[in-house]
């Protein structure tokens, strides 16, 4: 299960933000909004993303650099979420 | 009744009137009276004279929007100095270049920022005085800092300083096309005619609320922080993270009663599309004020058929002149409508004529550069007297029109029309962006042997930024490790959407970047 939501993740960011990077790149840790990956439009739209793959919905303050920074935190939090 | 000619005289002002009414609120972090914010600002004036900052001065401000910065912000101007904020969050490098050109004889900034910055001021050799505070929060921090600072030994009292008009009261950086920001230099003239324009025109009330979403480096802030203040109204601060956020910011607009909002059109934008704005209520709007680029019809349609109640501006003009010219929005905007709607007509403070190549205004019909005169009007550039001097046209009689670089086209009705740009500048998120500065930040990657950026039009985000790079000997970052390098040397607002690796990059005849064949490459 982890290791299918950090794929599906991997996947998505690779081919929306990271056009033509090599997937070996990007790992669990990589941060994504500190380090210039995500724009808040971009973090906007990851979020919904999330919303509609996993059926549930981000509360307003969950929309955070701690939740959404790399790969392993947004896998944490969907589970958080999912369980 | 005139409620004074500099801006501290507005607080003065207000503060006799309405001592007691909330001035600043900070969600999470309490509020500030008008009473309150005029004490504390007292004691910060007492500190920063004993510290030796003289009429005159500049005072850097390195922290997040607080009432600790607002309070900061009146200390440093009751000092007869002028105050040079910052955006705490853009690279140490880029703050500390900032603060030492305008050579600032204090810095009053947060801790977390500290180390960082000593380090690159050590770099350039320059020692500013730092007044450094634990955080910020409801002014406390402040307080402490001063209580501290006291202990060890009080501050005299001295007179607040009643400076002239055209006296500077701020500076604010915006990108400049060299690679390195640029100081526009503003005077209390400068910034009350634009605030007396405000109130002619939004007519403010003391029980209006006026959101401060655009952060204090940013022009928008001198209308949110002062215009309210003139009426004895409150300001709700919204932190910089919550007003990114549109699913957060959308219930703080309703809860916190919002009666006048203001930012780039980018935030209401995404207002429209991810804030659930229908399950909220929003009685308490009166005024959207938009500025700093052009709002796509389709979202503003959008925005306007959730939020059909409150008026509706198009305000437009670069930091050098502040608001220069304004457009109400009609009620309803026709579904078939999809070219943006004009800049507007010529504020009153202000004078505005569009000229040709040649500085010779053109006919009735003919499209060319804006030029604004008048009060609003910026002195120059700091320390860039060159640069100063290129930026005005001086006429006949001998009067300065700032050169907006904009080009605009004249409506028989008296309505300005933007319709592009002179030179490389663009507008993003309301920001204005020099691509130049974005060259030079990517330059300094060392892999990186040549570095041009292009701005391409894009129907959601207005505009999208690419940059073409070759590198220097085969090796080239990967586009995670590119990305990372730009956020720690360019604001983000700055780092490019795209990018593209070439061998060599193409060259006209004269061995320039060939920009017009970049922009076919794509």
């Amino acid at each position: 299960m982890i290791q299918d939501i950090k794929e599906t993740l991997k996947q998505h960011i690779l081919k929306e933000f990271l056009p033509g990077e090599d997937p070996k790149e990007l790992t669990d840790t990589t941060p994504l909004i500190t380090g210039g990956i995500l724009d808040s439009i971009a973090t906007l739209q990851l979020v919904a993303f999330i919303e509609e793959r996993y059926a549930f919905t981000f509360q307003a303050h969950e929309v955070d650099v701690k939740n959404l920074d790399t790969i392993a935190a947004i896998t944490n939090f969907i589970l958080s979420k999912k369980l | 009744m005139r409620a004074g000619n500099t801006l501290h005289q507005l607080l003065l002002h207000t503060t006799r009137l309405f001592p007691d009414r909330i001035a600043v609120e900070e969600p999470g972090h309490g509020t500030v009276s008008y009473q309150e914010l005029d004490s504390l600002s007292d004691r910060l004036r007492d500190r920063l004279s004993a510290l030796g900052v003289r009429a005159g001065d500049r005072v850097g401000l390195y922290m997040r929007k607080s009432i600790d910065a607002v309070a900061s912000i009146f200390g440093i101007l009751k000092t007869g100095a002028a105050y040079v904020p910052v955006d705490s969050g853009a690279p140490a490098s880029r703050n500390a270049y900032i603060l030492n050109n305008c050579a600032v004889r204090v810095v009053i900034m947060e801790e977390q920022f500290e180390a960082k910055f000593r380090e690159e001021l050590a770099q350039i050799g320059t020692t500013p005085q730092l007044l450094l505070l634990e955080g910020t929060g409801g002014g406390v921090p402040l307080r402490q800092a001063l209580d501290r600072k006291d202990a060890q030994s009080p501050a005299p009292a001295v007179p607040t300083a009643i400076p002239a008009q055209d006296d500077i009261a701020y500076i604010l950086y915006t990108s400049g096309s060299t690679g390195r920001p640029k100081g526009v230099i503003l005077s209390h003239e400068n910034a009350v005619s634009f605030v007396d324009w405000c109130s002619e025109v939004f007519q403010p009330q003391e029980n209006d609320r006026f959101s401060s979403h655009a952060p204090f480096h940013f022009d928008l802030s001198i209308l949110d922080i002062y215009v309210p203040l003139k009426h004895g109204a409150t300001l709700i601060l919204i932190a910089e993270d919550i007003g990114k956020e549109p699913q957060r910011l959308a219930p703080l607009i309703a809860e916190r009663r919002i009666s006048v909002w203001y930012s780039a059109p980018s935030i209401l934008s995404l207002l429209a599309q991810y804030g659930n704005l229908e399950r909220y209520d929003y009685s308490a709007l009166r005024l959207m004020l938009f500025a700093g680029e052009v709002f796509p019809v389709k979202h503003l349609r959008a925005l306007q058929s959730l939020l059909p109640e409150p008026g509706y501006f198009n305000l437009y003009g670069p930091t050098e002149t502040n608001v220069c010219t304004f457009y109400k929005i009609p009620a309803h905007i026709p579904e078939e409508r999809t070219v943006p709607f004009p800049i507007g007509q010529t504020c009153s403070h202000l004078q505005a004529k569009v000229v040709n190549e040649h500085g010779r205004e053109v006919q009735a019909d003919e499209e060319g550069e804006l030029c604004v005169n008048g009060r609003g009007v910026m002195q120059g550039y700091w320390a860039l007297p060159e640069q100063s001097a290129r930026a005005f046209l001086v006429d006949d009689a001998g009067q300065r029109w700032y050169k907006t670089g904009d080009i605009v086209l004249k409506a028989p009705d008296g309505n300005y029309t933007f319709l592009g740009r002179r030179d490389r500048m663009v507008k993003r998120r309301g920001y204005r962006v020099e691509l130049g500065e974005i060259e030079a930040g990517l330059y300094r990657h060392p892999m990186v042997k040549e570095a041009a950026v292009i701005a391409l039009p894009d129907e959601e985000a207005g505009v999208k930024i690419k940059a073409f790079l070759s590198c220097r000997d085969g090796t080239r970052p990967s586009l995670i490790a590119l990305k990372r390098f730009c956020a720690e040397n360019l604001p983000l607002y700055m780092i490019p959407d795209l990018f593209s690796w070439q061998d060599a990059l193409p060259k006209t005849s004269t061995d320039k970047i060939d920009y017009q064949r970049l922009k076919e490459m794509r």
